[in-house]
């Protein structure tokens, strides 16, 4: 049997995965308010950009994935002002097409390109390493995700309530005509939101490449625990959707627990409990 | 001919193709050219079950060839035209492109392949318009009973080759046989068309391994694409599995063997189903996945040769290899008997234009195939032929070119296949 030191520990690793797959969109779902359905495919992009940058061997240093992650900066920017910002609209349809479309040619870009071959990255000192002590053991490569996914979510509430840019962001995303009447263009703004939101895209998609495999269609399926948990933490706030995550995440592994195939079910049925007691989230910080 | 139709085509751009193809046949002097037959050929190009359709360019490739020239049946030669179909990996797109083929191609005879996913909406299609349909690479079980039928009644159009999970639980269990263990099964099954086939206490893994006296421990139906497995390899340490099977798709698998491994849970065989057909697959684990252990459907050392090119299995594979630069894969070899079993078909039926003909042309084939005989005249079971299957193990490769080799190391059920080495611990 599982002990409850166990069962806790899995849960805040599971948590800390959904934390790193959900903090991009938390940014531009929960302070933009773009509805970015290519989310996932956008991470699985870092991995295939970094198996292109290595020649197609899975065997990867962290200095490439530094590069790759930082090579995803200017490409949101690019995104962001080229397309983007033309289909941001107070309709919500608009950008969910045009990032449902975006996800398709993504999608078909990867398999004509790297073909429908499953893919994993391979760091062997880090994926194989063991964390260990009593009877709780886990990968060294989880309590990794787990640090990073903490310190982005740091990062990210620093830069985007104690900033400059942060403030000029949130007054952008909330009246951006206004904005541009206090001479800022706000689709600058905007292209540099998105430039960040790209970072923690690659970051998250290279840490979890490293943990399992991807293949050209495997993005969408990050998506649907990403949305909960940015919507439970509450819209606009980054420690709100590490502790969304960290519930999903606990919930999951208790109703695995009792048996293997509730544990899905567990993070949902967390998610609507929450939603039917605080439809506003945990910690909202962006005006309903 | 419209031969090696890539993916992404056009309809537009195919039926171009294949009017082009019309034409310049026409234009040849052909002494008794007759109506062309028609094949629609149906697999998963995109999507997530696109690994199985890799296979599909190079069969086309080396049925076109064999083609060219028509296909002389009676004195008769008719021109073949092979009409490609993605299915996307989606049920409903199946049904859908098969109804085209029907209905606004005319096909004379529907092959399809790769899971239960697509080979039961084209077979319902088929079946629904009396169109003769040849289906592979599901097991048997996944194919005849979802569609509401059994092994005594069968169906009327619709005819399948593959194996069937007794067959691969028996080749599993000689696996097990051979070395010493606790007799403790952990099965992996997940909440899918062949998690639920595996699962099932009647007709699925636990009934046929109690017969041979193993016990199985299921995992219960967790869903695919789960990022924790900590709670499934408990219940299989509390269990004390010295044994691993299942179903898993290789994402799963990676996730559980690695988590596994840090969790110090380690069977003493593993005999997965699925996840690792493929050599990406096993690479994805690293040096993990010496001496995993694996159904084999076919591989270039099968002793049987292509009733269309001559080419042996082995040649096959080798040309496979040497054209795409790609290791061989399992399914190269059913995807090339399909186009071997319509021609026997078609040569059985004395023709082309009538449906019931070829129906039972089917029903009386025995063919000698690339991957065995496929013989639904002596079947047992009605409607579907079975073809050999024996097992083997992933081992890392000394001298290369590739970084594993599938090695055959179980064959008690069919001796006719050798096997290469002897069966070894994890």
């Amino acid at each position: 049997m599982s002990t409850l030191a166990d069962i806790l520990v899995q849960g805040v690793l599971l948590g800390g995965l959904y934390t790193i797959s959900a903090l991009g969109l938390s940014l531009v779902f929960g302070v933009m308010r773009l509805v970015n359905l290519s989310h996932g495919d956008l991470m699985i992009a870092a991995v295939y950009l970094a198996l292109a940058f290595s020649f197609g061997s899975p065997e990867v240093n962290a200095v490439l994935l530094i590069l790759v992650a930082v090579a995803f900066a200017p490409i949101g920017y690019a995104l962001q002002r080229l397309l983007l910002n033309q289909v941001l609209d107070p309709d919500p349809l608009r950008p969910l097409l045009v990032t449902f479309g975006l996800s398709i040619v993504l999608q078909n870009l990867f398999l004509l390109s790297f073909s429908a071959d499953t893919q994993r990255l391979r760091i062997d000192a880090l994926t194989e390493a063991v964390v260990s002590s009593g009877a709780v053991s886990f990968g060294a490569l989880d309590a990794l995700i787990l640090v990073t996914a903490i310190g982005l979510a740091f990062g990210l509430q620093t830069i985007f309530f104690h900033t400059k840019l942060g403030r000029r962001l949130r007054a952008a995303s909330d009246d951006s005509s206004t904005l541009g009447l206090m001479g800022l263009n706000w689709r600058h703004v905007f292209g540099l939101a998105s430039a960040i939101a790209f970072v923690v895209i690659a970051i998250a998609g290279l840490l979890l490449a490293l943990r399992s495999n991807v293949d050209p269609f495997s993005g969408p399926s990050r998506l649907l625990v990403a949305f909960e948990a940015v919507i439970i933490g509450g819209l606009g706030s980054f420690w709100g959707t590490l502790l969304g995550a960290m519930l999903i995440g606990i919930a999951q592994v208790v109703a695995g627990t009792i048996d293997p195939g509730w544990q899905s079910l567990g993070g949902h049925l967390v998610f609507l409990v929450i939603l039917a007691l605080r439809p506003q989230g945990l910690m909202p910080r962006v005006a309903q | 001919m419209s031969n090696a139709l890539s993916g992404g085509l056009t309809r537009r751009h195919l039926l171009k193709l294949t009017s082009a193809a019309v034409a310049s046949s026409l234009a040849a002097p052909a002494i008794a050219q007759a109506r062309p037959i028609r094949l629609g050929y149906v697999t998963p190009r995109t999507g997530p079950l696109a690994l199985f359709g890799e296979a599909d360019e190079f069969a086309l490739k080396v049925a076109g060839e064999a083609f060219a020239n028509g296909f002389t049946i009676n004195g008769t030669n008719h021109p073949v035209e092979i009409i490609t179909k993605d299915t996307q990996s989606s049920v409903n797109r199946a049904a859908e492109v098969t109804s085209e083929l029907i209905l606004s191609d005319e096909v004379d005879m529907v092959l399809v392949s790769s899971a239960p996913e697509t080979v039961n909406p084209v077979a319902d299609q088929c079946e629904l318009n009396g169109v003769p349909c040849v289906s592979t690479v599901a097991p048997w079980q996944a194919v005849t009973f979802p569609r509401g039928s059994n092994p005594q009644d069968g169906f009327e159009s619709t005819f399948h080759f593959f194996w069937g999970l007794e067959d691969i639980i028996r080749t599993f269990a000689d696996m097990y046989d051979a070395v010493e263990n606790n007799g403790r099964v952990g099965g992996l099954f997940p909440n899918d068309e062949d998690g639920r086939a595996w699962a099932d206490e009647i007709n699925g893994s636990p009934a046929l391994f109690a017969k041979r006296g193993y016990k199985v421990v299921p995992s219960g139906f967790y869903r695919n694409l789960t990022d924790d497995f900590s709670t499934v390899i408990s219940i299989f340490e509390d269990q004390e599995c010295q044994l691993l099977t299942g179903a898993p798709i290789p994402p799963d698998f990676t996730t559980f063997w690695t988590q596994a491994r840090q969790r110090g849970y380690r069977p003493k065989v593993a005999t997965i189903a699925k996840a690792i057909l493929f050599p990406a697959a096993v690479e994805a684990l690293g040096d993990t996945g010496h001496n995993l252990s694996s159904e084999i459907w076919w591989s270039p050392s099968h002793p049987y040769a292509s009733s269309l090119t001559g080419q042996s299995a082995s040649d096959l594979a080798a040309d496979y290899e040497s054209s795409t630069g790609r290791q061989w894969t399992q399914p190269i070899g059913f995807a090339h008997a399909l186009f071997e079993v319509a021609t026997a078909a078609f040569s059985a039926a004395g023709g082309t234009g009538d449906p019931s003909a070829v129906i039972s042309a089917l029903r009386g084939l025995r063919a000698e195939t690339v991957v065995g005989p496929v013989d639904w005249a002596n079947s047992p079971i009605a409607n579907v032929a079975k073809t050999p299957l024996v097992g083997g193990q992933w081992r890392l490769s000394d001298v290369g070119p590739h970084a594993y080799d599938l090695v055959i190391t179980t064959n008690n059920a069919h001796p006719e296949i050798a096997a290469a080495a002897e069966f070894e611990l994890l």
